[in-house]
């Protein structure tokens, strides 16, 4: 049984770690506010943005038809964007984004497809280079950006786009994690190319009252710069999704650890104190029966 | 003037304004225009410029790059890559 020296000295040093996982507990609390803030306060651009594409998209069909929108024709060639955290320290997070690309890598691999891998993210990159060494193409760190603005999101839009432009990539899809509340966030595949519209986010009820559109310059101009930029929009805030998605899984990650730290520190204290009393019984008894033998 | 037109300016990372005004002026990407309440649907791209909103007596003025601006039957959106409140 370890000395009464060495059990003060565990507890001393689980009470220190207690410390440390509830100071980041708090220091995720906060950031989390802020995080879900900036999440909710990008989702009105993205969605308008999806009625404006979507509205567009309706009127131009076939041949006219922009390529990131229409598709090149062919879904041999995938390139796979998995965007996670940069850090560590919060439960299953990133692993559960990787978990869910790793699924769909394999299975497109099993279909045959080309597939290649954008990551985005530290902690995407080890366990996805350890499975997929030479599907790598590149990888992305953001962990200097302090905040998540559209210029993060740029560099990695322009590369999808200019990979796809070159026709290096027929199909893209961006792996993250959707924010569903503090206690849930999602592991969630989005297809960036060709871009996919969802009917019901046009504008319900755009009763045009039988008047056309005009547009300034022509429509197909207009989806041209719009689709790029899209794209960016949608790296932006599947980035600040995951953001508040880290903060939310590192707040119970780190509150999980404080509490075992505490039950952990209470069945120490309570074997410290048994030991320390055992001990002092057995000095009493000897010191009674030494009495006794006199 | 009865009718108010619905008009929202978003920005990136959160929603500049949205409400109900008289007139708003923009900068299209072929030449200024004004919307009123009631404009026929129209969509367009945005230059770099200035984008005035007018409410009753009260103006306000947003610096705006870039963007696009979306004329419907149920108001105007402007999305914008950058709006700076000019004041």
């Amino acid at each position: 049984m370890a000395s009464l020296k060495e059990m003060r000295n565990r507890i001393s040093s689980v009470k220190a770690t207690q410390k440390i996982t509830k100071a980041m507990q708090m220091v995720a609390a906060a950031k989390l506010r802020r995080s879900q803030d900036a999440a909710q306060n990008a989702r009105p651009y993205a969605e308008r943005m999806a009625s404006v594409i979507a509205n567009l998209a309706a009127g131009v069909t076939g041949d006219g038809a922009p390529r990131l929108l229409a598709g090149t024709g062919s879904d041999q060639r995938h390139l796979v964007i998995v965007a996670a955290a940069d850090r560590g320290l919060a439960g299953g997070f990133s692993s559960s984004i990787v978990r869910a690309a790793r699924e769909r890598i394999g299975t497109l691999i099993a279909q045959g497809k080309d597939v290649r891998i954008i990551t985005i993210g530290k902690k995407t990159l080890p366990p996805l280079r350890r499975l997929f060494p030479d599907r790598i193409l590149q990888s992305f760190d953001l962990s200097a950006e302090r905040q998540l603005t559209l210029s993060v999101a740029q560099p990695i839009a322009e590369q999808i786009i200019r990979l796809y432009e070159e026709g290096e990539t027929d199909v893209v899809t961006l792996f993250y994690s959707r924010f569903q509340s503090v206690v849930t966030q999602i592991p969630t595949a989005q297809q960036l190319i060709p871009a996919q519209l969802d009917a019901s986010s046009a504008s319900p009820a755009v009763d045009l009252g039988g008047a056309a559109y005009e547009y300034e310059p022509d429509e197909e101009a207009i989806l041209e710069t719009l689709l790029p930029r899209n794209i960016t929009v949608q790296i932006l805030s599947a980035l600040l999704e995951n953001m508040a998605g880290f903060y939310a899984s590192q707040m119970s990650a780190m509150d999980n650890a404080t509490r075992n730290a505490g039950d952990m520190i209470s069945a120490l204290t309570i074997q410290y104190n048994r030991t320390r009393q055992a001990q002092i019984t057995k000095e009493l008894i000897e010191i009674i029966s030494g009495a006794e033998a006199l | 003037m009865a009718e108010k037109l619905h008009f929202s300016l978003v920005a990136p990372e959160r929603e500049v304004f949205s409400g109900e005004v008289d007139r708003v002026d923009a900068p299209g990407a072929e030449g200024d225009f004004g919307v009123l309440a009631g404009h026929a649907p129209f969509m367009t791209a945005l230059r770099e410029g200035k984008v005035t909103v007018v409410n009753g007596a009260e103006t306000r003025v947003y610096d705006v790059q870039g963007g696009f601006a979306d004329v419907t039957a149920s108001g105007l959106i402007i999305l914008a890559e950058q709006v700076v409140d000019a004041a």
